[in-house]
């Protein structure tokens, strides 16, 4: 028991307290990379059938192939664009395509892998192929769970105590220098600790673009674990509503010592007062850069979905960041529909490890003609080309609601003005 | 026939669609695909796949209503030449098209029926004298028998110039 805690305390928090590192995920890691390359070549030696070669990405390509040719060219014939009765191929197969494969839900549940990762839960499409590879599948489910899992556990209670615990007595101080730099110290340390909790491995680039005070960062969304990802590299004062329970307790602890902008549920509801809230705290230029997530949800990090407008009516210097997860070892998008946190955060202490990559790009302002929907739409396209993600003018809200009635309204007023165009009706 | 992998694939589909996990699709269940809920004849297409008065539709429906949309060449690889008419020929292509337009099932597109089908294609954005003209022209044009509605026989006679198989059929890419 007291060894064991000396050696984590030693061995883990002390060094991520003084942010060095000992070599012993790097190690963790390599071990990791080769049982898997190696289970990657035993699976496809072991297919029987010769397989066509499988494309690298299964998102970019899809299951069938769409038919990308516009309304237009596909039903207007050279000069005539009267009704006919094959028109009705064009809506037609476009729905069942939709109904096949769609471009929209399935971005809210986890993309499929290439090669088997040795979790059982990754396990849809491939089948017994050998005795080494099923031991070494076993002995996998004994490290993780016997071994990692209760580390893991150890380390992010550790992590989430000594947060709390640190900022309350933070907070204490009178405002200043003083009690900034001992903030910024505990939300980094804790923040470390809780990456290795997740047995993170994260490579961060351009980092001569990380957020400064005064301004908005911005990334894409895919797990709570993001947050951590990024306070892992610097300092930053968070943005959200106020939850019960342990969260509650965090968020009541650390806006002592650093000015986080919590709402109410009744506040966040209130666009303007949100808004102005972060205008303030925006013209403050010796207030950390705040963090915001505008997809608004978590998305299964293959693509980026539309940005909320909001953030980017704030003002202010806008860095964008783009985070993409290595799905190999882990599945870091939170599917809160099929999972609540607890079981989500358990799944992610049970997977190998959370490997990112996080990219820092130039900072960005409202150009004099662009509006906040143009300005967003601009980010966001940065965002998607560095991460290499897909970029979709779909709202993540779509995940539990319904498209708005405007979309079908559009198209119907393209196929309007496409049979009225040449003036010759009836 | 369809491959092992588009069966699992499409019950993989099939599956993610079904959100209270209660097995069969409900008509809600398809609403959800946001591009199928833009689509202006979505609620048709939908349609489709439910059988008279039923609410439900289990795997094997959901499979019958999409094979009409197998490309033919694919039959070309099947070798049951005397059994019956397979799902993806053309004239099943047409009938299922022609299908969409038939509101009442009486086996006649009336003038009524295409009006209403016009209707949800083009939204708000054209009048109903317009729209009145161009079912009255569609018909005339195809109308053989002279009873003012479209029979199965005048509706493949209008499209057998147009590329049926090309535009209602949807490959696999594996």
């Amino acid at each position: 028991g007291a060894v064991w805690v000396a050696a984590v305390l030693g061995l883990i928090v002390l060094p991520s307290a003084l942010g060095i590192s000992l070599g012993i995920s790097e190690a963790y890691m390599w071990v990791l990379v080769k049982t898997l390359e190696w289970a990657t070549m035993r699976l496809q030696k072991g297919v029987k059938k010769p397989q066509p070669q499988m494309p690298q990405t299964p998102a970019a390509n899809g299951i069938i192939e769409r038919d990308e040719t516009p309304m237009e060219k596909e039903i207007a014939r050279l000069h005539r664009a009267d009704f006919e009765f094959s028109h009705i191929f064009y809506f037609c197969r476009k729905g069942f395509e939709a109904i096949v494969e769609d471009e929209v839900t399935q971005r809210f549940s986890s993309e499929e892998l290439l090669s088997w990762n040795l979790l059982t839960r990754t396990n849809v499409n491939f089948h017994y192929i050998s005795l080494k590879l099923t031991v070494v599948w076993v002995i996998g489910v004994i490290v993780r769970y016997c071994f990692l899992l209760p580390l893991r556990f150890t380390l992010a209670a550790i992590g989430i105590t000594s947060m709390i615990v640190g900022t309350t007595a933070v907070g204490q101080l009178p405002n200043g220098s003083v009690k900034s730099y001992l903030s910024e110290v505990v939300h980094l340390t804790c923040s470390r600790i809780l990456v290795r909790a997740l047995s993170g491995t994260i490579h961060y680039h351009n980092k001569e673009n990380r957020p400064q005070k005064g301004g908005i960062c911005v990334a894409n969304h895919t797990s709570p674990i993001d947050a951590i990802i990024l306070t892992n590299d610097g300092c930053y004062a968070m943005v959200g509503q106020v939850h019960g329970g342990l969260m509650g307790v965090i968020q009541r602890a650390t806006v002592k010592a650093c000015p986080h902008v919590w709402f109410e549920r009744s506040e966040i509801k209130d666009r303007h007062l949100v808004t102005k809230r972060l205008r303030e705290h925006v013209a403050d230029k010796s207030k950390l850069p705040i963090l915001i997530f505008p997809e608004g949800t978590c998305i299964n990090n293959t693509s980026v979905m539309m940005f909320k407008k909001g953030s980017f009516e704030i003002g202010g210097t806008i860095y964008p960041v783009a985070i993409k997860y290595d799905p190999q070892f882990g599945d870091a998008f939170w599917n809160s529909s099929k999972y609540n946190i607890v079981s989500y955060l358990l799944r992610i202490m049970t997977s190998w490890a959370i490997v990112c990559n996080v990219w820092y790009l130039p900072p960005m302002v409202r150009k004099e003609d662009e509006d906040a929907v143009q300005f967003a739409n601009r980010v966001r396209s940065a965002i998607a080309h560095q991460g290499g993600l897909t970029e979709l003018p779909w709202d993540g809200g779509l995940k539990r609601a319904k498209v708005k009635d405007t979309f079908k309204e559009e198209q119907q007023k393209n196929y309007s003005k496409m049979l009225v165009r040449n003036g010759s009706i009836g | 026939s369809v491959s092992h992998s588009q069966i699992t694939r499409l019950y993989s589909r099939f599956t993610s669609l079904d959100k209270g996990e209660n097995g069969p699709l409900s008509r809600e269940d398809f609403q959800r695909i946001p591009e199928l809920a833009i689509n202006p004849l979505g609620d048709r297409i939908i349609n489709a796949f439910f059988p008279e008065g039923e609410d439900q539709v289990n795997f094997r429906g959901f499979m019958r209503t999409l094979a009409h949309f197998r490309p033919i060449e694919d039959n070309e690889k099947s070798k049951d030449q005397n059994g019956p008419e397979p799902l993806n020929s053309r004239s099943n292509k047409l009938h299922f098209a022609f299908r969409l337009y038939d509101l009442d099932k009486d086996d006649k597109i009336s003038r009524d029926e295409l009006l209403q089908v016009l209707r949800m294609m083009v939204g708000v954005n054209i009048s109903d004298e317009q729209l009145g003209s161009i079912a009255d022209r569609t018909i005339q044009e195809a109308d053989q028998d002279g009873d003012s509605a479209i029979s199965f026989a005048e509706f493949v006679k209008v499209l057998e110039k147009v590329d049926v198989e090309q535009k209602m059929s949807i490959r696999f890419l594996h």
